[in-house]
Protein backbone atom coordinates (compact mmCIF):
# COMPACT_ATOMS: atom_id res chain seq x y z
CA UNK A 1 0.00 0.00 0.00
CA UNK A 2 1.51 3.45 0.93
CA UNK A 3 5.12 4.07 1.83
CA UNK A 4 6.50 2.56 5.14
CA UNK A 5 2.63 1.06 6.03
CA UNK A 6 2.76 -1.05 2.91
CA UNK A 7 5.15 -2.93 5.39
CA UNK A 8 3.43 -3.33 8.16
CA UNK A 9 1.98 -6.86 8.73
CA UNK A 10 -1.42 -6.84 10.83
CA UNK A 11 -2.79 -9.98 12.79
CA UNK A 12 -6.08 -10.87 11.15
CA UNK A 13 -6.85 -13.31 13.39
CA UNK A 14 -6.22 -10.34 16.26
CA UNK A 15 -8.47 -7.88 14.64
CA UNK A 16 -11.29 -10.31 14.11
CA UNK A 17 -11.13 -11.52 17.79
CA UNK A 18 -11.70 -7.44 18.49
CA UNK A 19 -8.00 -6.70 19.94
CA UNK A 20 -7.59 -3.39 21.04
CA UNK A 21 -4.15 -3.25 20.81
CA UNK A 22 -3.82 -4.93 17.37
CA UNK A 23 -7.14 -2.59 16.54
CA UNK A 24 -4.54 0.52 17.79
CA UNK A 25 -1.79 -0.48 15.68
CA UNK A 26 -3.86 -0.38 13.21
CA UNK A 27 -5.02 3.12 14.07
CA UNK A 28 -1.78 4.55 14.19
CA UNK A 29 -0.40 3.44 11.18
CA UNK A 30 -3.48 4.16 9.19
CA UNK A 31 -4.98 7.46 10.85
CA UNK A 32 -2.67 9.60 9.09
CA UNK A 33 -3.91 8.59 5.79
CA UNK A 34 -7.11 8.62 6.16
CA UNK A 35 -7.07 12.00 7.51
CA UNK A 36 -5.23 13.55 4.18
CA UNK A 37 -7.50 11.37 2.02
CA UNK A 38 -10.65 13.42 3.93
CA UNK A 39 -8.80 16.40 3.69
CA UNK A 40 -8.42 16.39 -0.30
CA UNK A 41 -11.63 14.96 -0.89
CA UNK A 42 -13.58 17.59 1.76
CA UNK A 43 -10.97 20.58 1.93
CA UNK A 44 -12.02 21.13 5.18
CA UNK A 45 -9.81 19.97 8.42
CA UNK A 46 -13.34 19.26 10.47
CA UNK A 47 -15.11 17.19 7.61
CA UNK A 48 -11.46 15.42 7.30
CA UNK A 49 -11.66 14.33 11.21
CA UNK A 50 -15.16 13.38 11.06
CA UNK A 51 -14.48 11.00 7.71
CA UNK A 52 -11.23 10.12 10.18
CA UNK A 53 -13.82 9.35 13.56
CA UNK A 54 -16.49 7.45 11.26
CA UNK A 55 -13.94 5.38 9.02
CA UNK A 56 -12.78 4.01 12.27
CA UNK A 57 -15.62 3.72 13.97
CA UNK A 58 -17.31 1.40 11.41
CA UNK A 59 -14.12 -0.56 10.87
CA UNK A 60 -14.06 -1.38 14.70
CA UNK A 61 -18.28 -2.32 14.70
CA UNK A 62 -17.17 -4.46 11.76
CA UNK A 63 -14.08 -6.43 12.44
CA UNK A 64 -15.55 -9.52 12.63
CA UNK A 65 -17.02 -9.33 8.83
CA UNK A 66 -13.56 -8.40 7.64
CA UNK A 67 -12.78 -12.13 5.40
CA UNK A 68 -8.88 -11.14 4.75
CA UNK A 69 -9.69 -10.97 0.89
CA UNK A 70 -8.12 -8.00 0.66
CA UNK A 71 -5.60 -5.91 2.75
CA UNK A 72 -6.47 -4.00 6.01
CA UNK A 73 -5.61 -1.17 3.85
CA UNK A 74 -7.67 -1.48 1.19
CA UNK A 75 -10.35 -2.56 3.57
CA UNK A 76 -10.04 0.92 5.31
CA UNK A 77 -9.91 2.68 2.37
CA UNK A 78 -13.44 1.69 0.85
CA UNK A 79 -14.48 2.50 4.54
CA UNK A 80 -13.49 6.16 4.40
CA UNK A 81 -13.78 6.44 0.45
CA UNK A 82 -17.81 5.71 1.06
CA UNK A 83 -17.51 8.02 4.25
CA UNK A 84 -16.12 11.00 2.11
CA UNK A 85 -18.40 10.38 -1.23
CA UNK A 86 -21.19 10.34 1.21
CA UNK A 87 -20.06 13.53 3.37
CA UNK A 88 -19.66 15.38 -0.43
CA UNK A 89 -23.05 14.32 -1.29
CA UNK A 90 -24.78 15.83 1.69
CA UNK A 91 -22.48 18.89 1.21
CA UNK A 92 -21.53 19.82 -2.20
CA UNK A 93 -24.81 17.73 -3.73
CA UNK A 94 -23.65 19.63 -7.08
CA UNK A 95 -20.42 17.54 -7.40
CA UNK A 96 -22.49 14.67 -7.11
CA UNK A 97 -25.35 15.58 -9.41
CA UNK A 98 -22.58 16.57 -11.77
CA UNK A 99 -20.74 12.97 -12.16
CA UNK A 100 -18.78 12.29 -15.05
CA UNK A 101 -21.42 12.52 -18.12
CA UNK A 102 -19.19 11.01 -20.50
CA UNK A 103 -18.28 7.26 -20.95
CA UNK A 104 -15.16 6.04 -19.76
CA UNK A 105 -14.50 4.90 -23.36
CA UNK A 106 -14.77 8.85 -24.91
CA UNK A 107 -11.93 11.05 -25.79
CA UNK A 108 -11.07 12.99 -22.82
CA UNK A 109 -11.67 16.70 -23.44
CA UNK A 110 -9.33 18.88 -25.49
CA UNK A 111 -6.66 21.13 -23.57
CA UNK A 112 -7.69 24.96 -24.07
CA UNK A 113 -4.44 26.53 -22.95
CA UNK A 114 -0.48 25.36 -23.87
CA UNK A 115 1.43 27.58 -22.09
CA UNK A 116 4.89 25.95 -20.58
CA UNK A 117 4.52 27.37 -16.60
CA UNK A 118 7.03 25.07 -15.03
CA UNK A 119 10.18 27.15 -15.21
CA UNK A 120 8.84 29.22 -12.27
CA UNK A 121 11.07 29.78 -9.23
CA UNK A 122 10.35 26.78 -7.16
CA UNK A 123 9.43 29.13 -4.08
CA UNK A 124 6.65 30.67 -6.39
CA UNK A 125 4.87 27.27 -6.34
CA UNK A 126 4.35 26.96 -2.47
CA UNK A 127 2.86 30.27 -1.49
CA UNK A 128 -0.02 30.16 -0.03
CA UNK A 129 -1.72 31.52 -2.59
CA UNK A 130 -0.38 28.71 -4.88
CA UNK A 131 -1.80 25.92 -2.49
CA UNK A 132 -5.03 27.35 -2.18
CA UNK A 133 -4.93 27.26 -6.45
CA UNK A 134 -3.94 23.54 -5.91
CA UNK A 135 -6.76 23.24 -3.10
CA UNK A 136 -9.42 25.44 -5.24
CA UNK A 137 -8.66 23.11 -8.11
CA UNK A 138 -9.19 19.69 -6.88
CA UNK A 139 -12.33 21.11 -5.06
CA UNK A 140 -13.35 21.74 -8.96
CA UNK A 141 -13.43 18.16 -9.98
CA UNK A 142 -16.44 16.01 -10.29
CA UNK A 143 -16.27 13.12 -7.19
CA UNK A 144 -15.69 11.08 -9.93
CA UNK A 145 -12.44 12.21 -10.55
CA UNK A 146 -11.52 13.62 -7.23
CA UNK A 147 -11.57 10.32 -5.83
CA UNK A 148 -9.32 8.38 -8.24
CA UNK A 149 -6.88 11.45 -8.25
CA UNK A 150 -6.81 11.37 -4.62
CA UNK A 151 -5.90 7.77 -4.08
CA UNK A 152 -4.06 6.79 -7.13
CA UNK A 153 -1.66 10.55 -6.96
CA UNK A 154 -1.97 12.01 -3.30
CA UNK A 155 -2.34 8.39 -1.17
CA UNK A 156 0.28 6.74 -3.79
CA UNK A 157 -2.01 3.70 -4.69
CA UNK A 158 -1.27 1.45 -7.41
CA UNK A 159 -4.47 1.46 -10.09
CA UNK A 160 -4.98 -2.23 -9.27
CA UNK A 161 -5.38 -0.69 -5.58
CA UNK A 162 -7.69 1.67 -6.84
CA UNK A 163 -9.90 -0.59 -8.82
CA UNK A 164 -10.19 -2.31 -5.83
CA UNK A 165 -11.69 0.19 -3.85
CA UNK A 166 -13.96 1.73 -5.76
CA UNK A 167 -15.29 -1.46 -7.34
CA UNK A 168 -14.07 -0.10 -10.95
CA UNK A 169 -12.24 -1.73 -13.74
CA UNK A 170 -8.37 -1.12 -14.35
CA UNK A 171 -8.83 1.05 -17.38
CA UNK A 172 -11.74 2.98 -15.79
CA UNK A 173 -8.99 4.15 -12.42
CA UNK A 174 -6.94 4.71 -15.49
CA UNK A 175 -9.55 6.98 -17.97
CA UNK A 176 -10.91 8.75 -15.05
CA UNK A 177 -6.75 9.65 -13.71
CA UNK A 178 -5.94 10.79 -17.35
CA UNK A 179 -8.79 13.19 -16.94
CA UNK A 180 -8.54 14.62 -13.37
CA UNK A 181 -4.89 15.06 -14.70
CA UNK A 182 -5.65 16.93 -17.66
CA UNK A 183 -8.03 19.00 -15.99
CA UNK A 184 -5.90 20.18 -13.12
CA UNK A 185 -3.49 20.75 -15.79
CA UNK A 186 -5.64 23.28 -17.24
CA UNK A 187 -6.89 24.99 -14.00
CA UNK A 188 -3.00 25.23 -12.78
CA UNK A 189 -2.29 26.90 -16.28
CA UNK A 190 -4.60 29.51 -15.92
CA UNK A 191 -3.28 30.28 -12.35
CA UNK A 192 0.28 29.72 -13.16
CA UNK A 193 0.40 31.72 -16.49
CA UNK A 194 -1.09 34.72 -14.35
CA UNK A 195 2.00 34.99 -12.30
CA UNK A 196 3.79 33.81 -15.56
CA UNK A 197 2.41 37.16 -16.85
CA UNK A 198 3.05 39.32 -14.16
CA UNK A 199 6.75 38.72 -14.82
CA UNK B 1 -1.81 29.11 -27.54
CA UNK B 2 -4.35 25.98 -28.67
CA UNK B 3 -3.31 22.35 -29.55
CA UNK B 4 -4.15 20.97 -32.43
CA UNK B 5 -1.21 21.81 -34.87
CA UNK B 6 -1.46 18.06 -35.40
CA UNK B 7 -3.99 15.76 -36.05
CA UNK B 8 -2.08 13.54 -33.95
CA UNK B 9 -2.23 15.51 -30.78
CA UNK B 10 -5.55 15.04 -30.41
CA UNK B 11 -5.55 11.30 -30.89
CA UNK B 12 -2.69 10.56 -28.26
CA UNK B 13 -4.05 13.02 -25.77
CA UNK B 14 -5.72 10.31 -24.18
CA UNK B 15 -2.16 8.33 -23.91
CA UNK B 16 -0.24 11.25 -22.52
CA UNK B 17 -1.24 9.76 -18.53
CA UNK B 18 -0.52 6.61 -19.44
CA UNK B 19 2.70 7.83 -20.61
CA UNK B 20 3.86 9.97 -17.91
CA UNK B 21 2.97 6.76 -15.64
CA UNK B 22 5.33 4.23 -18.07
CA UNK B 23 2.26 2.24 -18.23
CA UNK B 24 2.47 1.87 -22.37
CA UNK B 25 3.22 -0.38 -24.70
CA UNK B 26 6.61 0.21 -26.58
CA UNK B 27 4.74 0.70 -30.11
CA UNK B 28 2.76 3.73 -28.39
CA UNK B 29 5.43 4.99 -26.19
CA UNK B 30 7.54 4.97 -29.55
CA UNK B 31 5.08 7.03 -31.18
CA UNK B 32 4.59 9.91 -28.61
CA UNK B 33 8.13 9.98 -28.42
CA UNK B 34 8.28 11.05 -32.44
CA UNK B 35 5.71 12.87 -32.23
CA UNK B 36 6.73 15.19 -29.12
CA UNK B 37 10.11 15.98 -31.52
CA UNK B 38 7.95 17.78 -33.79
CA UNK B 39 5.25 19.28 -31.58
CA UNK B 40 6.21 21.50 -29.26
CA UNK B 41 2.92 21.33 -27.72
CA UNK B 42 2.62 18.32 -26.85
CA UNK B 43 6.09 18.82 -24.89
CA UNK B 44 4.15 21.61 -22.96
CA UNK B 45 1.23 19.20 -22.19
CA UNK B 46 3.36 16.44 -20.87
CA UNK B 47 5.71 18.68 -19.10
CA UNK B 48 2.85 20.76 -17.50
CA UNK B 49 1.03 17.42 -16.54
CA UNK B 50 4.12 16.01 -14.57
CA UNK B 51 4.27 18.87 -12.70
CA UNK B 52 1.38 19.15 -12.06
CA UNK B 53 1.16 15.76 -10.33
CA UNK B 54 4.37 16.32 -8.70
CA UNK B 55 3.62 19.71 -7.09
CA UNK B 56 0.20 17.45 -5.78
CA UNK B 57 2.28 14.68 -4.53
CA UNK B 58 5.02 17.28 -3.13
CA UNK B 59 2.46 19.36 -0.65
CA UNK B 60 0.46 15.98 0.00
CA UNK B 61 3.40 14.58 1.87
CA UNK B 62 3.59 17.65 4.25
CA UNK B 63 -0.22 16.94 5.64
CA UNK B 64 0.15 15.79 8.93
CA UNK B 65 -2.65 14.80 11.31
CA UNK B 66 -2.90 17.22 14.02
CA UNK B 67 -2.14 16.05 17.50
CA UNK B 68 -5.04 17.49 18.58
CA UNK B 69 -6.88 15.31 16.17
CA UNK B 70 -5.26 11.88 16.77
CA UNK B 71 -5.85 12.92 20.46
CA UNK B 72 -9.88 12.90 19.91
CA UNK B 73 -9.73 10.13 17.51
CA UNK B 74 -8.40 7.77 20.05
CA UNK B 75 -10.80 8.81 22.79
CA UNK B 76 -13.64 8.56 20.71
CA UNK B 77 -12.38 4.91 19.92
CA UNK B 78 -11.78 4.27 23.63
CA UNK B 79 -8.27 3.51 23.07
CA UNK B 80 -6.26 6.38 25.50
CA UNK B 81 -4.13 3.50 27.08
CA UNK B 82 -2.81 2.84 23.71
CA UNK B 83 -2.20 6.95 22.94
CA UNK B 84 1.50 6.88 23.95
CA UNK B 85 1.97 3.34 22.85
Amino acid sequence: MDNENRQQDFSLEKLRQGDRAEFARLVEAYSPLIYRLGLKMLNNPQDAEDILQETFIKAYQHLGDFDGRSSPATWLYRIATNEALMSLRKKRPELISLEEPLSDTSQPQEPMQILDWCCLPEEDYLTAESLEALDRSIDALPASLRIVFVLRDIQGLSTREVAEILDLSETAVKTRLSRARLRLRELLTTYFGDILSER
Amino acid sequence: MKMGKHPECRHLLASLSGYIDGELEEELCAEIERHMQDCENCCVVVDTLRKTISLYQTTAASTSLPEEARQRLYRRLDLDEFLNA
